[in-house]
């Protein structure tokens, strides 16, 4: 512990070829079921990592062993430089954790929240002392520190979540699907704080369910399903490499129809969620002018994104899998 | 430093949040003790002359003050603890930080000890304002009261461990801890018991607590104390090795 308080001076923007976690066929089983699959993958130092995935995919599971809260069935994990989860309780000293459930304690204040989860990591008053302000105001929290968790809105109780993760000032912070079910507003001012803490030079390793939150805090995305990683890169590789540029959208109950009618001639490839076709093309001039023609159908062009690289990997609409 | 002392923030976290409700708390636990004794102590006690050579009301402080000491500490290891495990997620918050399973039951035993003291002194002074305390020795009840805590707050710790609702704690306290209760030598001596049910008593923790605290309260011989402690001290280590095995697996998957 170096007893500076965190503060937000940037120091290592760049992503650095210095591995924070390395993992080389982790495996974990429970029971005779495999959740996590013999996976490969490592996060540099000042680099923001999404792992996507539906429910159920292994995303949460993996996050655990990191931690140290799982123990492998099988391969070798490196976290901060330490075996995990041999010595995982020392490389928890450098890391902050955004569980998926806001486990805030309910019978202390906003402040007492961070004191007392400060204690835990050894630090004394001094410390806490310095740092507690910082991570409040970082929080936007300063106005509320002696509010009581139950006064706070799920926004709120998010970034004290957020602070104290950082109440060790952490190399690496794990967050459990940090802005699931938080108002847009507040999703975006989670974005902001993450984004300010790559830029203090943190490195980031989340797991979402959304695509918008994906391409814009991540620089790597490893999409992971049935404990496999399906495929890992930037989010504009990984649309290059998987799929076609161009989608149009159909809607509604003639969409299907179209589909079965002509759909496999017109289109490289299709999909069909829910009430709705995706047609996949490299240009999709044709395709538009066909459709003009037809009576009655509903349809919308636009260029393919992550959630299409998702829906092709998994099988699935991402909008659903949750 | 962190692998020793690494449950000091936790039985730390327990405390700060006690505090917050301590003065009502408090008002209790000198409250109902006094009740007790008053009813029990002055009412029964008019229809029996002595007990073992003192009034009743002696007697029968000597004897509830072990019986809150389990009674605070199995609370504590069972409802207070669980809700801490499942309902808010205490743990898994903790274990997120450099602290270990075990730094969490030892903090949380340490704390169940800690409740045990916090209720049975309340009663050593009401007692001793009733005049129902022998002499200052009986301040030497109160390291056998927290070793009681201790024992009793761990085997809680077990139940807990592999509890699955609040409803799981039922047999626990209607099968192990009121029978415990009821004959231990709290309200009565056991030797008036039939003899199986003596030969039962020997093998209640408490029967050793009330054996140790019971004559360093009212001035009675004391009779192989090591003896009584020795056995709460194996009732602790036991169930500490268990409810950390218990809870490891429950936790770390």
């Amino acid at each position: 512990m170096n007893g500076v308080a965190f503060t937000l001076a940037p120091v290592a923007a760049a992503p650095s070829a210095e591995a924070v976690v390395r993992a080389v066929g982790l495996t974990k089983l429970y029971g005779e079921t495999p959740v996590v699959k013999g996976i490969d993958f490592s996060v540099y130092r000042g680099e923001c990592v999404g792992l996507l995935g539906p429910n159920g995919a292994g995303k949460t599971t993996t996050l655990r062993l990191l931690l140290g809260t799982a123990h492998p069935s099988g391969g070798t994990l490196e976290v901060l430089g330490l075996p995990v989860p041999a010595r995982a309780a020392e490389m928890r000293r450098r890391l902050g954790v955004v569980p998926q459930f806001d486990n805030l304690d309910p019978d202390f204040t906003v402040a007492e929240n961070l004191q007392t989860y400060g204690s835990y990591f050894g630090l004394g008053r001094a410390a806490l002392a310095e740092r507690v302000p910082v991570l409040l105001e970082f929080a936007a929290l300063t106005e509320r520190a002696g509010a009581k968790i139950s006064a706070l809105s799920g926004g709120m109780k998010r970034r004290l979540t957020l602070a104290r993760a950082l109440i060790n000032d952490p190399e690496l912070l794990i967050l459990d699907e940090p802005t699931t079910g938080l108002d847009p507003q507040a999703r975006q001012l989670l974005w902001r704080r993450l984004r300010e803490l790559l830029a203090a030079g943190k490195t980031l390793l989340l797991t979402t369910h959304y695509m918008e939150e994906a391409e814009r805090l991540c620089d790597r995305i490893m999409v992971m399903d049935h404990g496999v990683i399906l495929a890992t890169g930037s989010p504009a590789e990984l649309i290059r490499a998987h799929i076609e540029p161009q989608v149009v959208e159909l809607f509604g109950p003639r969409a299907a129809e179209w589909l079965a009618a002509e759909g496999a001639g017109r289109a490289e490839r299709t999909e069909e969620v829910g009430e709705s076709v995706l047609c996949y093309l490299h240009d999709e001039r044709p395709l538009l002018d066909a459709l003009a023609a037809v009576e009655g159908l509903r349809f919308t062009h636009r260029r393919a994104n992550l959630e299409d690289v998702f829906l092709k990997l998994t099988g699935r609409d991402l909008r659903t899998a949750s | 430093m962190m692998a020793v002392l690494g449950w000091v923030p936790v039985w730390r976290r327990n405390f700060l949040v006690w505090r917050k409700l301590a003065l009502p708390s408090l008002l209790g636990n000198f409250g109902e003790p006094l009740f007790y004794l008053l009813a029990l102590g002055y009412g029964f006690g008019s229809f029996i002359d002595q007990v073992q050579g003192m009034p009743y009301l002696m007697f029968l402080a000597s004897g509830i003050v072990c019986g809150s000491a389990m009674n605070s500490a199995t609370l504590e290891g069972l409802y207070s603890a669980y809700v801490r495990m499942s309902m808010q997620q205490t743990w898994e918050g903790i274990l997120a930080t450099p602290l270990s399973v075990r730094d969490v039951v030892v903090g949380e035993m340490m704390w169940t000890g800690t409740k045990a003291l916090i209720n049975s002194t309340p009663i050593l002074v009401v007692a001793a304002a009733l005049g129902a305390v022998h002499d200052w020795s009986a301040l030497w009840a109160l390291p056998v009261l927290l070793l009681a805590g201790l024992a009793f707050g761990a085997m809680a710790l077990v139940v807990t461990s592999v509890a699955t609702g609040f409803d799981f704690f039922m047999y626990y306290s209607t099968l192990i801890i009121t029978p415990m209760f009821l004959l231990s030598g709290v309200f009565f001596p056991i030797e008036v018991m039939p003899g199986w049910v003596q030969g039962l008593a020997q093998w209640f923790p408490l029967t050793h607590v009330v054996a140790v605290v019971r004559p360093l309260v009212t001035g009675l011989p004391l009779v192989a104390p090591l003896l009584h402690l020795a056995v709460l001290a194996v009732c602790a280590t036991a169930a500490l090795t268990a409810a950390t095995w218990l809870l490891r697996r429950r936790l770390i998957r």
